[in-house]
């Protein structure tokens, strides 16, 4: 491989991996903003929606628990305005009030018990022992009889299971007393323990000082900052609910869906992990990332093995435009050359004239005076003979030369190659009549007619027909002509089976001024002429010839299209 | 023997020179021109010339033009072209016009004293005919 070579390959890498780059870079960035945005607006969609499933899902479950409380403490507030102190203090009479709202509420209540300003629980319902027990240092107590009604954290209390109670508060004649009830907790919890979303999802209630107030399901993590942020008075008069903040725990994204219970006292809150949350989102992000790579491989391909076809067609392409572009130079070498021998052999045909006059006059005078009165005449005759010989030699030059150049009748007429070459043969035929050349005509018939000027097309067969003879003339041999058909062309062929032509002199051929034989004997003309001839009337010459097996040229002629020919006359 | 009277029109002066003595030997008279009109001019003042060799490519007026106008001043001036090959077809043309041959340049001596012969016979042959019909004519008046 030559560097030039190197250099074209070069050139078609470079712009294959342009086209590829182009078409990758054109499809794979509107591909990947496509994506990109469509990912961000429905991740942004979707998280929104999930987040504001959640703060529903919170807010109804808060809306539940409030007025499961509400109505716990509706119970009791009506039962201690409906009797009187007295009344209440009967446990027989309690425990009937106590079966009856157990009745209505679903077994919400566990207990009932009246306790009095001391602390004294002075009737009890229910399944503990606690009658008599005293509340007076227990901080629900001290709390409860400040207020008209009140709903405690979770404790243990004397029973020692976490419960909470609701009280209210009556007076008797001046003295303060409370109606207590205990909830049951399990009934309790269950209003929160089965609010369960996803895998990771759940929900649970803590008070203030950050304890639960209902068995969480799984372990929640340490953070309870947000939570207790969430209810610290700072942000209480803040009347926002459902406040959503994003936390990391363990490195994983934590939704945490917040809101106030009980006067502020306790939060709800939702708690869900990131990627339970969004796992439909984060299927749909993976499914497309996955499509997108399959999709940017496939570009990739594609791209790549379309520039490769594109480029070995622009690489055809540039070679045929190579090729057309050498055989032009070639018609334009051709063509000025024969402007310029045509140039020449006018400018010498004059001065050669001349001295051939004045050689002759010479002669003239020699033959004039008398050739006996001029001393050494012979050796003058033969120098005038040989200089009119050289003025003959020059003058058949220039006649070639310009003959080469010269525009005989190129108008074209509708001819018949084989009468053509017939005329063409008899006037090559003066040749060989002394010598031991055959020549020898086979002509197809019915040919059709070709457009031609039929003084060229008869240079032509003149040039090859003496070409061929001068080929054979030593030793010998048969010129053969026919004729015939080949698809769209008439072909001519002239055969000779002379010694061949060498390959070294065979791509010089058709060059003008090229020429094998002997000085004086050829002006390498005959051969380009035919050439551009043929060229011109858009046909071929071609040759085929083998060292000691002849010479075969070919000549086509294109035959004229049915239609043209009709407009042609 | 007959001497011939022949314009040579060609802008070479040497090759009309050299020419011009050759010629002279083999008596015919050369009147020399070197361009169209000259050599138009020189057919006017000199009605005795009979044949006119004509080059065909000269500066200025060329052969074929100057073989029109010859031909319309004098129609039985004989013209013989002369030209190089690559105006052999211009020749031919000429020959339409009413030249009587034509010749290549350089040309041999006696190929053109041949060619000039048989020109000149065919002046002749014109030139007695239309004296031949004067003739008639003078006779034709005298018998009335």
């Amino acid at each position: 491989m030559n560097s030039s070579e190197k250099t074209t390959d070069s050139y078609y890498r470079s712009l294959t991996r342009n086209i590829v780059l182009i078409i990758v870079g054109v499809s794979v960035v509107p591909l990947i903003l496509i994506t990109l945005t469509i990912r961000h607006f429905s991740q942004t969609s979707y998280q929104d929606k999930v987040i504001e499933h959640l703060q529903v899902l919170n807010k109804k479950h808060k809306q539940n628990i409030d007025s499961f409380l509400r109505e716990r403490l509706a119970d009791i507030t009506v039962m201690k305005d409906s009797y009187t102190l007295d009344q209440l203090a009967n446990n027989d009479f309690l425990k009937e009030k106590l079966q009856s709202l157990q009745k209505n509420s679903s077994d919400a209540l566990v207990d009932l018990g009246i306790v009095n300003d001391q602390g004294i629980q002075i009737a009890y319902a229910g399944p503990y022992d606690l009658k008599r027990a005293h509340y007076a240092e227990a901080p629900w107590f001290k709390e409860a009889i400040q207020q008209p009604s009140y709903i405690s954290d979770v404790f243990p209390g004397l029973r020692g299971i976490p419960h909470f109670i609701v009280a209210v508060r009556g007076s008797d004649n001046g003295r303060q007393w409370l109606l207590r009830a205990t909830v049951d907790f399990d009934k309790f919890n269950s209003l929160v323990e089965n609010i369960r979303i996803g895998e990771t999802g759940f929900a649970f209630i803590l008070n203030k000082k950050g304890e639960f107030q209902t068995k969480p399901r799984t372990e929640v993590p340490p953070l309870k900052d947000p939570y207790l942020n969430f209810l610290s008075p700072d942000t209480r008069d803040n009347e926002q609910e459902g406040i959503v903040s994003n936390s990391q725990v363990d490195g994983k994204g934590v939704i945490h869906v917040m809101s106030r219970l009980k006067n502020g006292d306790w939060v709800l809150a939702f708690q869900q992990t990131e990627s339970d949350a969004y796992k439909a989102l984060y299927l749909v992000r993976t499914v497309s990332v996955l499509i997108f790579f399959v999709g940017v491989i496939g570009i990739i391909v594609v791209a790549v093995l379309l520039s490769k076809r594109l480029v070995k067609r622009i690489r055809q392409a540039d070679q045929e435009k190579e090729m057309m572009t050498e055989k032009f130079i070639e018609a334009g070498k051709l063509a000025s050359v024969g402007e310029l021998a045509a140039g020449i052999a006018h400018e010498i045909n004059n001065p050669v004239a001349v001295m051939l006059e004045e050689a002759g006059w010479m002669q003239d005078l020699i033959t004039d005076a008398g050739p006996e009165s001029i001393p050494m005449v012979d050796e003058f005759q033969r120098s005038l003979a040989q200089i009119k010989a050289q003025g003959v030699r020059c003058k058949q030059i220039t006649h070639k030369l310009l003959s080469f150049a010269r525009k005989t009748d190129p108008i074209p007429k509708k001819v018949n190659v084989n009468d053509i070459t017939r005329e063409a043969i008899s006037l090559c035929e003066q040749r060989v009549r002394s010598g031991s050349v055959k020549i020898q005509a086979q002509f197809a018939d019915g040919l059709p007619t070709i457009r031609v000027s039929p003084s060229e097309a008869q240079q032509i067969f003149i040039n090859l027909i003496n070409n061929a003879i001068d080929a054979i003339e030593p030793k010998g041999g048969a010129v053969k002509i026919s004729t015939r058909q080949e698809g769209d062309f008439l072909v001519v062929d002239v055969a000779d089976n002379g010694p061949g032509i060498p390959s070294y002199v065979l791509p010089r051929i058709f060059d003008p001024f090229f020429t094998t034989k002997p000085v004086g004997k050829g002006t390498g003309l005959g051969l380009s002429i035919c050439y551009g001839i043929v060229k011109k009337l858009g046909g071929d010459i071609s040759v085929n010839t083998a060292e000691g097996m002849g010479t075969t040229f070919h000549v086509k002629f294109p035959i004229p299209k049915a239609r043209e020919e009709k407009t042609g006359h | 023997m007959i001497t011939t009277k022949l314009l040579m029109i060609d802008d070479e002066e040497s090759f009309v020179s050299a020419l011009s003595k050759r010629l002279a030997l083999r008596d015919i008279e050369v009147v020399p021109a070197h361009s169209g009109q000259e050599g138009l001019n020189k057919l006017d003042e000199d009605p005795s010339i009979e044949v006119v060799l004509l080059d065909v490519k000269m500066p200025g007026m060329d052969g074929i033009e100057t073989l029109r106008l010859i031909k319309g001043a004098h129609p039985i001036a004989e013209v013989i072209m002369l030209t190089g090959h690559a105006t052999f077809e211009t020749a031919i043309d000429g020959m339409k016009l009413g030249a009587f041959d034509y010749l290549m340049k350089p040309c041999e001596i006696d190929e053109l004293t041949t060619k000039l012969d048989a020109a000149r016979k065919r002046h002749q042959e014109h030139l007695d005919k239309i004296l031949e019909a004067t003739g008639k004519q003078l006779r034709g008046q005298r018998a009335r």
